[in-house]
């Protein structure tokens, strides 16, 4: 392990997370009005998601594709993009569960782990059983790579 | 009700790009929050440990950072009581890393890969999201 990397990834998660507070979404109640789409008529509907995602979107696409000519990174051997392709039922059914109850309560993993850092109780409880159902999606997939077919 | 903030959101919008530009050009990595979270835990397949411990570190870091700057926390409003936070949080870790991917990764990242997979991926949780929260809100 060598110290620049690691500092520049705390730098990349700093960045995030102020990218996050920045664009309101660390605020569930901003995400929960973003996808209230029948407040639309009310008026109550909080459209700025949508800008969030069109400018992360935007930067990424641009980036990735400046960054993505060099041969390799700065500080790994290779460039690791996700190789699969098959949009298969784990996928379908994964996704489901986490949007059902990132609309229940508007915290997703990002801006859970940042509103951690506000001390906030809510964010403690919630990133608390995030990991748990994380290590008990990762045991569940490693039983069933192993099991005979 | 929130406020709309389009040029605030585009701006934050544009600083997680950025952040997501910079862990591809220094470790050649998707920004994925929900996998690198999952991956601070045991069995480690590689010696990423430290970078993702740093990156994990930085998200929360974030809001001190902008008290720092600004003299205020981020506003937050939790209004799901105790139990839903528990179980929702559950199910979101659970989800996340069974389709391999969050908001970040999948709807960030891989949308601006253009991979049909965090597209089929994004769409589907934009819309059971958007489901939920009707039945929340106005059926419940």
């Amino acid at each position: 392990m060598s110290f620049v990397p690691v500092l520049l990834q705390f730098v990349v998660g700093l960045f995030f997370g102020l990218g996050l507070i920045v664009a309101g979404m660390s605020n569930p109640a901003k995400v929960q009005n973003f996808l209230d789409f029948a407040a639309i008529g009310t008026g109550g509907w909080d459209a700025s998601l949508a800008f969030v995602m069109a400018g992360a979107v935007a930067v990424t696409a641009a980036g990735y594709r400046l960054v993505l000519r060099r041969t390799k990174p700065l500080f790994a051997a290779g460039f690791l993009l996700p190789r699969a392709s098959a949009i298969d039922a784990r996928l379908m059914v994964g996704a489901a569960l986490f949007g059902i109850c990132w609309g229940l309560v508007g915290f997703c993993p990002g801006p859970a782990l940042t509103a951690l850092g506000t001390g906030s109780a809510s964010a403690m409880l919630f990133v608390a059983a995030m990991f748990a159902g994380m290590l008990a999606a990762r045991w569940l997939a490693d039983r069933m790579t192993r099991a005979p077919a | 009700m929130t406020a709309f903030t389009p040029i605030a959101s585009l701006i934050g919008g544009a600083m997680i790009g950025l952040a997501a530009v910079l862990l591809m050009s220094v470790k050649g990595r998707i920004a994925g929050v929900s996998g690198i979270a999952s991956r601070l835990f045991p069995p480690y397949a590689d010696g990423e440990l430290f970078g993702r411990l740093a990156f994990v570190a930085g998200l929360v870091a974030a809001p001190l950072v902008y008290l720092l700057v600004t003299g205020s926390l981020p506003e937050l409003t939790v209004a799901a009581s105790a139990p839903l936070l528990g179980v929702a949080g559950l199910l979101v870790g659970f989800g996340s890393v069974w389709g391999n991917g969050c908001t970040s990764g999948h709807g960030v990242c891989g949308i601006a890969r253009l991979s049909t997979r965090s597209i089929a991926a994004t769409l589907v949780f934009m819309t059971t999201a958007i489901v939920t929260l009707f039945i929340l809100r106005h059926v419940l």
